[in-house]
């Protein structure tokens, strides 16, 4: 391949932090729908109170969401094999994220269409159901990667997973969970409080700042898991960075506080987690003086600093096998081609940013506080 | 071994999830367009009613999407879950068409359709007028990229097999995007998109007509939709046919299995009305001679081949295939051996073939000839579940031209109204498009049978190594939270029809107010916050 005017290695380095770029983007913008969501029966509790939160996300929570669909075609299309290994083995802790993301879309829009006490709760419930549910399972996915997990691959590169749903649910998988949790809630509710008013905003300030609290906390105990508690993987065979994608021609040992090796070979690194606790340190001092703008900045860039430290903390590693060493997914074998990845370059670097100038333009048209009084004017509101 | 029922059940959840999503995506395509001419008319012209109008379909296309939306997500994650030695084997190339998809097409569509419903009274009229020009751009595009993945399923081109990664990668992506069959996939979709859009308004329409309420919109959509469907109708035929052309050149089995032709005869051949299989094996048949040569080769003197003569070319290719196959075996232990390389450079294209052997043994170096001929004739998809949907798809396919034809004609002279039995018409046969694009799938995908990418991978050979416990927890999830969302939508969209048009304007405006958005009976707002 000649003709590709970045190497291999280059290119698989760029599409491993644009998958972090696309997982980030998911976790800030989607995760203020997901956190609005599982906040909705605690912050607002009338009709009226709940309509404010709808129509809050309801214009913007869509686009949001592709966020996710493109981390998922992204993962499809530069990492294939990680895309076959991850979806097929956590099958149905995938089945269980993917029946509450479809309560959304019917949730969002079937709600208001019949005025219904019964037929409305029945709903806020699925919104709910779709909200803490995928924020909480997708941490416990990240839990799962850095554990390990029990898959082999054949010598025709075919996956053959060993575990099953229940044993997923791991006391450290299950702290991964509850840190995203508290992080999306943070997402949820620092946004509630900027763009609404009264009773609402001050719940979701209050709320808000519990979960900034447990975030840090439980984000800490993770830390210390990790140094103490779990086994990282460390490839002990020459890294190749420019071969085939096949996994199978590396050796890999696991090592108690393995997954801490990166911080000491680039200390550059400790900037993730250290954004990670400022962040959310930020977000509860903001929600605390009502300094709203600034605990929305906070948030993000702590959700941001804490996905990043997973991502750090495992690299050149997607998803260890736990089950046969050999077989875990890098970044340097679980690849797509050469060609592939520079043609999803181009495309990335076409589109992403007309995609972020038109979605900055859409926040800003519907930018502005919502309140019971802004919902009666549009026929369309939820 | 992989598990047969495991193979079953996973094509049965993807046939099922597809065909679901599928009830809601033509719409969209079309009446996303029809929306964007209203919207256009209103400020071209300025006429409130134009906006009405945009209004109402708009709210019945919000129930549609979300639906589309809530199927849709399932689609892209499917293929890792359930397809995973297909996601591993074809990933490098057709992952990347959805994933461009996302980034060009869908993140347009679903940044907009916020807008679209919430940007009416904050953005000027040209604004909101290109937002919903964008959201159909959206639609649109989605579907080309998500045909380009499928065209390549059909038609595997720009690509080869790698033994070093032992799955297939892009050579050339040129070839993969302007791929032939992609190509006019995509355009006979989405024509029966904007098919089923025109439809679904001139259905409706009928309805108001009928119940003599909302003349004015009703007329007014009819116009819109009678000349936006008389365009499709005749698009959806001619590029159909197209579809049947390119088909042939690179799907002659699926040809020769919609037309029951199991024996080559003599060009060009003749086009089967209708025909039943006989107890000796033989096939009753009603012919138009020539037609059918003349649709798919364009020409008087190109043979069709038959099934029989396909399953003796298959049985050559397995054996070839076996070639590929025992070198890459070689290569697995000696990965320097250059003999075998070349030999995988020469024969690779018939390696999927090999791989249908795996169904019958592990070692297929050592397959018996009756294995062999017995995979050879797997490769022979279920003739006459093909043969009678396709002459339903066609059916409905002719009966709209004429149709939309008499409809254009009647209401561009403004007397549709004067015509019940042509009103009654269009509100029975409502639900045709629907069938008609679910027949095309089923053509489509069941009649790629036994390939889940055309002569290279083998679809039992794809699946997941999952449990059919994980297949039935999963299917009867699907299907019941589907099957309830669907009834719950066709009851919104009933509610919403009697309901009809609002005077939106005066709601904008705050000279009247929504109704039924007040619940009647909820708790009273609650005084402070909980501590």
């Amino acid at each position: 391949m000649d003709f590709i005017p970045i190497d291999y290695e280059t290119l698989r380095l760029i599409w491993w932090a644009l998958l972090g770029v696309l997982l980030i983007g998911f976790a800030i913008m989607g995760g203020m729908d997901l956190g609005i969501g599982a906040l909705l029966p605690a912050v607002a509790r009338t009709d009226e109170e709940r309509r404010v939160l709808l129509n809050l996300s309801g214009p913007t929570w869509e686009g949001n969401q592709v966020w996710l669909i493109l981390g998922g075609g992204a993962i499809f299309a530069a990492f294939p094999p990680l895309y076959a290994v991850s979806f097929s083995g956590f099958y149905l802790a995938m089945i269980v994220i993917l029946l509450a993301l479809i309560l959304r879309p019917v949730g969002f829009k079937f709600r208001g269409k019949i005025a219904d006490p019964r037929w409305r709760n029945t709903w806020d419930w699925g919104l709910v159901v779709g909200g803490f549910v995928p924020a909480l399972i997708f941490g416990v996915a990240v839990g799962n990667a850095l554990l390990g997990a029990p898959f082999n691959l054949d010598d025709t590169l075919r996956p053959f997973y060993y575990g099953n749903f229940f044993q997923l649910l791991m006391p450290f998988a299950l702290l991964c969970g509850l840190v995203s949790l508290s992080m999306l809630l943070v997402m949820g509710a620092v946004i509630i409080a900027k763009r609404t008013e009264g009773v609402i905003a001050e719940r979701a300030s209050l709320y808000g700042q519990w979960a900034a609290l447990a975030a840090i906390v439980l984000f800490a105990l993770g830390g210390v898991w990790i140094a103490f508690g779990i086994d990282g993987y460390v490839i002990t065979s020459a890294v190749v960075t420019d071969a085939p994608s096949n996994p199978l021609t590396k050796t890999v040992v696991r090592q108690t506080g393995g997954w801490l090796s990166n911080y000491s070979a680039h200390p550059w690194m400790i900037v993730a987690p250290l954004l990670g606790f400022a962040g959310m340190a930020g977000a509860w001092l903001g929600l605390r003086l009502k300094r709203n703008i600034t605990a929305v900045v906070a948030a993000g860039a702590g959700v941001a600093g804490i996905v990043a430290t997973a991502g750090l903390s495992m690299f050149p590693f997607f998803l260890p096998s736990s089950y046969n060493l050999t077989a875990s997914l890098t970044v340097w074998d679980a690849s797509s081609s050469h060609l592939t990845l520079f043609i999803m370059l181009i495309a990335t670097l076409i589109f992403m940013p007309i995609i972020l100038l038109y979605t900055t333009w859409v926040f800003k048209v519907i930018s502005g506080p919502v309140s019971t009084k802004s919902l009666g004017r549009n026929p369309n509101a939820y | 071994m992989i598990d047969q029922t495991v193979v079953d059940l996973s094509r049965l959840q993807f046939a099922a999830t597809a065909m679901y999503h599928f009830l809601f995506v033509p719409l969209t395509l079309g009446l996303s367009f029809m929306m964007a001419i209203m919207e256009s008319v209103y400020v071209m012209t300025g006429r409130e009613i134009w906006r009405k109008m945009t209004l109402f379909w708009g709210t019945l296309f919000g129930i549609n999407f979300a639906m589309g939306v809530a199927t849709g997500i399932v689609m892209e994650f499917q293929f890792g879950m359930n397809w995973s030695y297909y996601s591993h084997y074809v990933g490098d190339v057709f992952g990347a068409p959805l994933a461009i998809e996302g980034l060009m097409a869908f993140f347009l569509e679903a940044t907009f359709i916020g807008l679209f419903f919430f940007g009416w009274d904050k953005l000027s009229k040209v604004g909101h007028l290109v937002v919903t020009w964008l959201v159909a751009l959206g639609a649109n595009l989605s579907a080309l990229w998500i045909l380009v993945a499928n065209g390549w399923m059909q038609f595997p081109v720009g690509s080869t097999f790698n033994p070093d990664t032992m799955r297939m990668e892009v050579t050339n992506f040129m070839e993969v995007i302007f791929n032939p069959v992609a190509q006019a996939k995509f355009v006979h979709t989405v024509s029966a998109g904007y098919v089923t859009g025109a439809v679904f308004v001139l259905g409706i329409s009928a309805i108001f007509l009928l119940q003599k309420k909302h003349r004015d919109l009703a007329i007014r959509s009819m116009v819109v939709a009678s000349s936006f469907g008389l365009a499709a109708a005749l698009s959806v035929v001619v590029l159909g046919d197209e579809s049947g052309y390119v088909a042939t050149e690179h799907q002659k089995m699926k040809i020769a299995a919609l037309e029951a032709m199991y024996h080559t005869e003599e060009a060009p051949a003749g086009l089967s009305i209708v025909a039943f299989p006989r107890a000796d094996g033989t096939v009753w048949e009603l012919k138009v001679p020539w037609v059918l040569g003349l649709i798919t080769t364009r020409s008087f003197d190109t043979q069709l081949p038959g099934i029989d003569d396909l399953v003796v070319h298959a049985e050559q290719r397995i054996r070839d295939g076996l070639v590929a196959y025992e070198a890459v075996e070689v290569l697995k232990t000696d990965r320097q051996n250059e003999e075998a390389r070349a030999a995988i450079a020469e024969t690779w294209p018939d390696l999927g073939y090999a791989l249908l052997l795996k169904q019958y043994r592990t070692d297929i170096e050592n397959a018996t000839d009756a294995e062999i001929a017995q995979a050879a004739l797997d490769t022979v998809p279920d003739v006459w579940p093909l043969f009678w949907t396709f002459r339903l798809m066609v059916a409905i396919g002719f009966f709209y031209i004429a149709f939309f034809a008499l409809a254009f004609w009647k209401a561009s002279r403004g007397t549709i109204e004067k015509h019940k039995w042509f009103l009654y018409a269009a509100v029975v046969t409502l639900p045709l498009p629907w069938l008609a694009a679910e027949a095309g799938w089923l053509i489509a995908e069941y009649g790629r049978q036994p390939w889940a990418i055309e002569g290279v991978l083998p679809t039992f050979y794809a699946a997941s190594g999952l449990t059919v416990l994980d297949l039935v927890l999963s299917i009867t999830f699907y299907v019941a939270i589907y099957t309830t969302l669907l009834v719950i939508m066709v009851i919104l969209m009933v509610k919403a029809i009697k309901a009809g048009p609002k005077d939106y304007l005066a709601i904008l405006n705050g000279e009247a107010e929504p109704e039924e958005v007040e619940p009647k009976a909820m708790p009273k707002p609650s005084a402070a916050p909980a501590e």
